[in-house]
């Protein structure tokens, strides 16, 4: 289920995944609610006991549609084989339009059985299923006239960007307008951080300056977002100064779900950005207008800078370094896919990303476990890239069987444990808010990764100190084998900066202590 | 406020239960759902009445608008809607009650429905404050047992 995940967020094309009735079926709850959690398009076919046993606890039974019901865009319980075709036209036109999200058709053995003479659905009848595309254009020039009078804006772009294919028109706006852009988790590689206009990913992990921006600007412009609660923090106090918020979705009920914008844009990111470029290139921008922000944001930058150090202690390495080495050993080019944990928050500050697809993580849900598969299904639909997959010890531990599929199949995926012998974010927390009362966070027992992948057929390498980092990501792409490498980092490591949950963007904490920027980090 | 939600929906099987469960889900409480076919075959319509001050009514019929079986959601407007119930009461009616329990039916315009010696079937049908006034009425003589159909309502006129 996470490889048809990964599949899907690396190609933008639907990802599909089978799995047979019953257990089969109920393996790929988390998947399901993962990919319904970050609106990624998905269709899973599910085998289903024969149509007349439906009901009756047969062997292998269970109400698929029933318990996925919460965690899918829609569902499909086939009655006959003559409805397969119709279905499956249907559950693709849903997975993939509006927002994207997963589809459930459970399909009963006799339907599959079953024979029909094939002929595709002339249309489809979707009475009750139409999404908005294009934005009101009242809405837009009521946008475009607020950006203009705008003297602080940022940009605050999510995933919707992404799945809409709207990263030109992003780069072309923000450029226009001269506005800074902060990007979510699931926005990571909409806008090329690499560009002086970025700010890097905001919320509760995000980048000072990032946070900075979004309290103290007076248009916020999100698009494709959904002012989730790891980026707002306190809603109460989040973005106080935005005398205007804009909210570009094209899913309607986000709008005004947790903060109600004062102009609501209902619409597929593309086409809303695209007639908000044909606007405003018409009116008169005002050159430099945002330059005092600008230059107000560049201080910040320059204030609070990402700042690591290297380990004291033998035998360990930083994680960020290890982070900045994947992003210069693959010139920046690769195709990141994480775990959830530490890793992934180091894993979104340490490394500058490009281009859309480029950042393949689990947002809403967090599931742990999503790395390694999620990066098998990736590298399968980007041949061409190289995929690093960098988890932890702890995630990659609950899928990591999927080394037999890698080797099986010949997916040369490169996987980078960042090992700490410990469920890292939650041992955090328990460190900064529960007295480092460290509960069920220390993996005492943990299996030799390297033995491990070798045992899978995979190459297992380890490091364990600083200057053999690069040289073992090199070996480890060069091979052209499914490989793991365990990187030995410092413990008690925390992720810094943070705002603690719940609480505004004044209680951040270990953002002072910050002095390397993202810019200085090579 | 009260709002009273139209909702046409396909008339498949399941559709029931994913109105029902988002509601559950997203943490909106019913206070009344009555379905069946519609006009059109293809078609139920639902009537189902929630509490606007406790959820914003906006956000719930956007997340109704989401459910792929969901084709049209019409919030229908007290002044402009014809809206009634239907309920039976069984009632204990031994004795000289009997007669205090059919003068109130009388009132009412309740139907009996059901006679046996010891207690009577009253069927009514109306607006909610008027069932619950009877049902008020009847409370101290014996009320056995209440089926109510919930709510339905249709707009006004030609719209």
């Amino acid at each position: 289920m996470h490889a048809a995940d990964g599949y899907a967020r690396a190609t933008g094309k639907v990802g599909v995944c089978l799995a047979t009735s019953g257990p089969g079926a109920t393996n790929l709850i988390t998947g399901i609610a993962n990919a319904y959690l970050d609106s990624i398009p998905i269709v899973a076919i599910t085998g289903q006991v024969r149509a007349d046993l439906i009901g009756t606890d047969a062997f292998q039974e269970a109400d698929v549609t029933g318990i996925t019901l919460p965690i899918v865009k829609h569902s499909y319980l086939v009655q006959s084989a003559a409805e397969i075709p119709r279905v499956i036209h249907e559950a693709f036109h849903i997975a993939s339009t509006g927002r994207p999200g997963p589809v459930v058709i459970d399909v009963p053995v006799t339907a599959l059985l079953g024979e029909l003479t094939y002929k595709a659905p002339d249309s489809l009848h979707l009475a009750g299923y139409k999404p908005t595309v294009k934005g009101h254009v009242k809405q837009i020039r009521a946008a475009a006239q607020a950006i203009l009078e705008a003297e602080r804006p940022v940009l605050y772009v999510g995933g919707g960007v992404i799945s809409a294919g709207a990263s030109d028109e992003l780069h072309a706006l923000a450029d226009l307008i001269q506005a800074p852009v902060t990007t979510t988790l699931m926005g990571l590689g909409a806008f090329d951080e690499r560009l002086p206009l970025s700010l890097g990913m905001l919320g509760m992990h995000g980048t000072v300056p990032a946070n900075y921006a979004v309290h103290e600007c007076d248009v916020l412009i999100g698009i494709g977002v959904r002012f989730d609660d790891r980026v707002t923090g306190k809603l109460s106090a989040f973005a106080p100064q935005a005398r205007t918020i804009i909210h570009i979705d094209v899913d309607p009920a986000e709008i005004g779900k947790n903060v109600e914008p004062s102009i609501p844009i209902v619409g597929d990111a593309r086409h809303v950005l695209a007639a908000l470029l044909a606007e405003l290139q018409k009116a008169e921008l005002v050159p430099g207008r945002t330059a005092p922000w600008l230059a107000k944001i560049a201080a910040w930058q320059g204030e609070f800078r990402l700042h690591y150090e290297q380990p004291a202690a033998e035998g360990v390495v930083a994680p960020q370094f290890v982070i900045q080495e994947i992003e210069r050993v693959t010139g920046g080019e690769a195709v990141i896919v994480t775990d959830v944990g530490q890793h992934q928050m180091w894993s979104t500050l340490y490394f500058d990303y490009r281009f859309p697809r480029q950042w393949i993580s689990s947002g809403g849900l967090g599931t742990m476990g999503f790395g390694l598969p999620a990066a098998i299904g990736a590298k399968l639909g980007r041949p061409d890239k190289t995929v690093i997959d960098v988890s932890g010890d702890g995630g990659f531990q609950m899928t990591m069987q999927e080394l037999a599929t890698a080797v099986n199949y010949d997916i040369p995926v490169v996987v980078c444990i960042l090992n700490n012998g410990y469920l890292g974010m939650v041992r955090q927390w328990q460190d900064l808010f529960w007295n480092k009362r460290y509960s069920q966070t220390c993996i005492a027992v943990q299996p030799d990764f390297v033995m491990l992948a070798e045992a899978f057929g995979a190459k297992g390498m380890r490091v364990s100190s600083p200057e053999h980092v690069g040289e073992a990501l090199r070996e480890a792409i060069d091979s052209g084998r499914p490989t793991v490498i365990d990187f030995k980092i410092s413990p008690e490591e925390n992720v810094f900066p943070m705002v603690p949950a719940g609480q505004s963007i004044t209680e951040l904490i270990g953002g002072k202590a910050s002095r390397k920027t993202r810019g200085a980090k090579s | 406020m009260k709002h009273t939600l139209s909702v046409l929906v396909e008339n498949k099987p399941g559709v029931l239960t994913r109105v029902a469960g988002l509601f559950a889900r997203r943490g909106f409480n019913i206070q009344s759902l009555a379905v069946g076919e519609s006009e059109d075959p293809n078609l139920s319509r639902m009537t189902i009445v929630i509490d606007g001050a406790e959820h914003p009514i906006d956000q719930v019929t956007k997340q109704l608008h989401k459910l792929i079986n969901v084709v049209k959601i019409r919030d229908l407007e007290p002044q402009y809607t014809v809206a009634s119930e239907l309920m039976l009461i069984k009632v204990a009616a031994e004795g000289e009650k009997r007669n205090d329990v059919l003068q109130i039916a009388e009132i009412f315009k309740a139907k009996i429905v059901d006679v046996d010696r010891r207690a009577l079937v009253l069927r009514v049908v109306g607006a909610t404050d008027k069932l619950e006034a009877l049902l008020e009425l009847l409370q101290p003589i014996g009320v056995l047992e209440v089926v109510r159909t919930g709510i339905v309502a249709i707009g006004r006129g030609r719209g």
